[in-house]
């Protein structure tokens, strides 16, 4: 009885702290809500910016700032990696709502951009007297595909990494295929490939992609595919599904295909299975041939179609990144400054230098003809990189590309269910989705 | 070591004060009889109220209403739509399923958990020789990140892996991670055997109050070892027995490292989701918080259920 009535008493002090506190917490976020001054746009100062975490684009980074620092000591740039999390759009999407974004981030993932636009984080680039003038001198047509809905660029097209099919040149020789011309061209070509690497027991797997359910390993086995199937088309068009074609269908049935024979690994592999030795091949970008320098003898070919497309007229996926300026930026001006010296001329020759990545310029080789003949293992990502395409710039479109993914894993890894009303079906949901705001 | 610490609350229950004393305290209301304790406890209650209490108020608050997370200053609609997030949730066979596979799991890692802890901690109690190495050993993996861990279970139940090989013949094919039938309970027994020394240091700390008179009696009755384990031990580590269930329930319900990891995202097909699997995906990657706020609503509506039905079924009043 006691201490029910000590109780009572001790639930109402209780009580009544807590309502104070939550009180006091949401005078605080009320509080919080304040927007960023309306002349940032023309503001000049110092400013900070985020790169990515791998060391070839922290050292760009680094001599970028350190260039423009020096030519600009009134305008200071801060820079630092991408805080951890479990992606970077993720961190980006927390720093916007909090307000503390920085005012450039150079690893802004086209996909995620259509949602920091909606959350009202970017700034739109083609409000800058020259914008949309820079970026498609700079980047050519391939500038159309980073345009948001209401035609105005809210990223500025950085650099790609065009992916192609890297091979291990050893286990081909192995299998006794030819490691310098290997046939890899034609959809038939490729499986009778496959076919022999795995029984000859030269590899594990022909080929192993990763198997899971994460929205975007769709960008590394059906897209980069897709994309040359149909000779550039994007999943996602006119704000319809392109897909579910019969274009859409042959590439489904071809990784189907590699997945029934088990020539492709339905497990996750915890590791790089290219490098590892699981799998001949890989879908990769030229990232990848600092990495696999040492580790394997590999050659690269374009992705595969169902006819044989000729090298120099096959598409692939860009696996972009790009450049987003946020709104919480005090200095716009400033910032709209660095991004074009960040991607000025002699800025892409550094990236291209000390990173292998693609700068997304119009004419790549002609205008680093020095850098492709020292290195001519790029040469043909640097030819690959004016034939990309980018993930569709629509509402919801992470949404939009787990649905895909969901009817990938089910229909074309699993094997289970006919692969076109599959295609119908994970297209009527997309369809719906971008179609909400 | 934990007889000793065991024991001391004991002891300091049966010096308590007679209730004379405590009815003079009462004439002191407002900082009630210990104003020291309050202070101390203040830091952690404003910790409960900011991380806890704060966002589930939001989160219900969200539910309920058309919400996106927006930079400071932005000029956005949040309109009030009713129960349109939660009939969204409810109408989405993805997220039925993920609530499905979180009552699979339950049906299997709580009993399991529940079990398999007491058994373990009462031989552990009984064990005379590598006491403490056999403790030690059971809390390993529950103080080892699951990112590690994780990586030890792919090759262990991958088609290749040990646990196949054990088996031979009778592997499930596809195999543990990639068969919609075995990926939910190949994660109950992942999550049952890395939470179990915890679960187990629970028990043997309730079987130090145990008292070893009551087996003396219920030897001199003629009980044997199974019957005094069930009529002595069991119901005397009851308190316990309810703490377990329901830290099992609540931590199972919010099932999300592994099938992001183990399985790659709920895969096969789903088969391995889970709602704050769900949620994350909604809610972070795909900006729909709202959405993500109704299906946490309903977790936590369906939590307290559960341990509702766990309190009147364990007898957790007594306790």
């Amino acid at each position: 009885m006691e201490n029910e009535m000590h109780n009572n008493r001790m639930a109402r002090r209780l009580l009544t702290v807590t309502a104070a506190s939550a009180t006091a917490i949401l005078a605080l976020s009320a509080c919080a809500s304040g927007g960023a001054s309306g002349d940032a746009a023309t503001s000049r100062g110092p400013i900070t910016i985020w790169y990515s975490n791998n060391e070839s684009e922290i050292a760009w980074g680094k001599q970028m700032v350190e260039a423009w620092n020096t030519k600009n000591p009134d305008e200071k740039v801060k820079a630092q990696e991408i805080p951890a999390g479990k992606s970077s759009e993720e961190v980006i999407g927390a720093a916007i709502t909090a307000g503390n974004a920085p005012c450039l981030v150079f690893n802004t993932a086209p996909v995620a951009v259509p949602q920091f636009e909606k959350q009202g984080g970017l700034v739109n680039l083609s409000s800058f007297k020259d914008g949309t003038a820079y970026i498609e001198k700079r980047t050519g047509d391939a500038a159309a595909q980073y345009k948001s809905a209401d035609g105005k660029f809210y990223q500025m097209p950085w650099k790609s990494n065009p992916v192609m099919i890297f091979y291990n040149k050893d286990m081909f020789a192995k299998a006794g295929l030819d490691p310098e011309n290997p046939k890899l061209a034609t959809y038939d070509e490729f499986l009778a490939t496959s076919r022999t690497l795995v029984e000859s027991g030269a590899a594990p797997n022909a080929i192993y992609p990763a198997p899971t359910s994460q929205f975007f390993q769709s960008w590394f086995d059906f897209y980069p595919l897709y994309a040359a199937e149909t000779g550039g088309t994007q999943l996602i068009e006119d704000g319809k599904s392109t897909f579910n074609t019969p274009d859409g269908a042959k590439v489904a049935e071809f990784w189907k295909t590699l997945y029934a024979e088990g020539l492709a690994g339905k497990e996750q592999y915890q590791g790089d299975s290219f490098a590892d030795g699981q799998a001949a091949m890989s879908i990769v970008g030229p990232w990848a041939v600092s990495v696999y320098k040492d580790a394997v003898n590999w050659g690269a070919v374009p992705v595969p179609t169902s006819e044989g497309t000729p090298a120099q007229e096959t598409f692939t996926f860009s696996d972009a990144k790009n450049v987003g300026m946020f709104t919480a930026c005090k200095n716009q001006a400033t910032a709209w400054d660095v991004l074009k010296f960040a991607t000025s001329e002699e800025q892409d020759g550094q990236l291209l230098d000390l990173t292998g990545q693609m700068p997304l310029r119009q004419d790549l080789t002609t205008v680093f003809p020095e850098y492709f003949a020292a290195n001519p293992a790029y040469e043909q990502f640097g030819d690959q990189a004016s034939r990309t395409v980018e993930v569709p710039n629509v509402p919801n479109s992470v949404a939009a590309w787990q649905a895909f993914r969901d009817m990938y894993t089910k229909t074309v890894i699993s094997g289970e269910g006919e692969i076109p009303a599959a295609l119908d079906g994970a297209a009527a949901k997309i369809d719906k989705l971008i179609a909400q705001p | 070591m934990s007889t000793s610490t065991a024991q001391r609350p004991a002891a300091g229950r049966s010096q308590t004060p007679p209730g004379g004393g405590a009815r003079r305290r009462r004439r002191r209301p407002l900082l009630g009889k210990n104003p020291f304790g309050l202070l101390l406890s203040t830091p952690y209650l404003i910790f409960v109220l900011a991380v806890f209490a704060y966002p589930l108020v939001f989160a219900f608050w969200m539910s309920f209403h058309d919400y996106f997370f927006a930079a400071p200053g932005a000029q956005v609609d949040r309109p009030f739509v009713g129960l349109d997030n939660f009939r969204e949730v409810l109408s989405d066979p993805a997220i039925i399923r993920s609530f499905g596979n979180v009552g699979i799991f339950l049906l299997i890692n709580v009993p399991l958990t529940v079990v398999l802890s007491l058994v373990l901690a009462n031989a552990l109690n009984k064990a005379v020789r590598f006491r403490t190495f056999l403790r030690v050993s059971y809390y390993v993996p529950y103080v080892t990140a699951s990112v590690a861990v994780v990586g030890v279970w792919i090759f262990l139940f991958s088609g290749n892996g040990l646990v196949n090989q054990i088996l031979g013949p009778l592997a499930p094919d596809p195999p543990w991670l990639i068969n919609e039938t075995w990926a939910m309970p190949t994660i109950a027994i992942f999550v049952t055997w890395k939470g179990l020394g915890f679960f187990i240091l629970l028990y043997l700390a309730a079987l130090q109050n145990v008292s070893e008179e009551l087996y003396e009696a219920a030897a001199t009755d003629g009980a044997g070892k199974i019957r005094s384990f069930f009529s002595v031990t069991v119901p005397g580590v009851r308190p316990a027995t309810v703490l377990v269930l329901l830290l099992s329930t609540v931590t199972g319900a919010n099932l999300f490292t592994e099938p992001y990891l183990l399985t790659g995202g709920g895969g096969p097909n789903g088969a391995s989701s889970s709602p704050v699997l769900m949620m994350y995906q909604r809610g972070i990657e795909q900006g729909s918080p709202d959405t993500a706020a109704a299906i946490g609503v309903i977790l936590v509506i369906g939590v307290l259920i559960l341990a509702f039905i766990q309190r009147k079924l364990a007898g957790g009043d007594e306790s």
